[in-house]
């Protein structure tokens, strides 16, 4: 699913885009958790392509997306970075976005619209 | 078998705010000197986790970082303390002893040194009151 669609579905505002390219971009997959290490421990096969949500924001999240070289990362409950955590993502190449939806809403939308999980 | 490049790293104790930035500079440095992607994302995710405990569970610590010259990608994480009581229980994934803050991180999720040993090549762990010493090394050819 294209990024463009993706921010549609769950209807997401942009907190930080980072590269305009990345929207027409196919994801083929998603992973949901507020647990770093569960990300790190999920998402190694495939992460250009996985999209990362999270209730969790702060800088940890955008290290770990760093780390597993993670370009999309969607906060859900229309969460948004501090100022520390934005200087932290203006050093770094995401586009990040808000929804005010539930972390279960967002996944049951996305799943809904075809995008799948890690495992597909 | 000879370094070809070394750098070491110095992690502060209870440091939440800069947590992760030696393991990024770690991945900048390796990408730069080629490490292919996929092996450099394993690097990073065993960096990462052991330099969050570093902050969390230890006073702080030292990181070496060397690349040998048939590619292999050595990592030292050596702190003064205060050591892992039950090094069987930590290795079990699930079990943490994090505080309350570095569960607000994200982390203390009891995955950390499983998820560093599966991600590794070779794992090695020496702990006592004294401190902690974890080498850790990565062969490009299993990227």
């Amino acid at each position: 699913m294209k990024a463009e669609d993706i921010v549609r579905v769950v209807k997401a505002e942009p907190i930080q885009i980072w590269n305009q390219h990345l929207m027409s971009k196919d994801y083929t997959c998603a992973f949901a958790s507020d647990l770093m290490s569960d990300a790190l421990a999920m998402i190694q096969d495939s992460p250009e392509s996985t999209v990362l949500i999270t209730g969790l924001c702060n800088s940890q999240v955008l290290r770990t997306a760093e780390m597993l070289d993670i370009e999309m990362i969607i906060f859900v409950r229309g969460k948004v970075l501090g100022d520390e955590a934005l200087r932290v993502a203006d050093e770094m190449g995401f586009n990040i976005f808000t929804t005010k939806l539930t972390m279960y809403e967002a996944c049951g939308q996305l799943y809904e619209a075809g995008l799948r999980g890690i495992n597909g | 078998m000879a370094s070809i490049l070394h750098e070491r790293y110095v992690v502060e104790r209870d440091d939440y705010a800069n947590a992760g930035k030696v393991s990024s500079s770690i991945k900048e440095k390796l990408k730069l000197a080629g490490i292919p992607s996929a092996v450099l994302r394993r690097i990073a995710v065993a960096a990462y986790e052991s330099e969050i405990n570093m902050i969390i569970h230890a006073w702080g610590g030292t990181v070496d970082l060397d690349l040998m010259d048939d590619g292999t990608v050595r990592l030292v994480f050596k702190d003064p303390g205060p050591g892992i009581p039950d090094l069987e229980k930590a290795l079990t994934p699930g079990w943490s002893t994090a505080s309350e803050e570095a569960r607000n991180l994200g982390f203390g999720a009891g995955m950390g040194l499983p998820n560093i040993k599966r991600v590794s090549d070779t794992f090695d762990i020496i702990s006592s009151p004294e401190g902690t010493t974890l080498t850790l090394s990565f062969s490009a050819a299993n990227a």
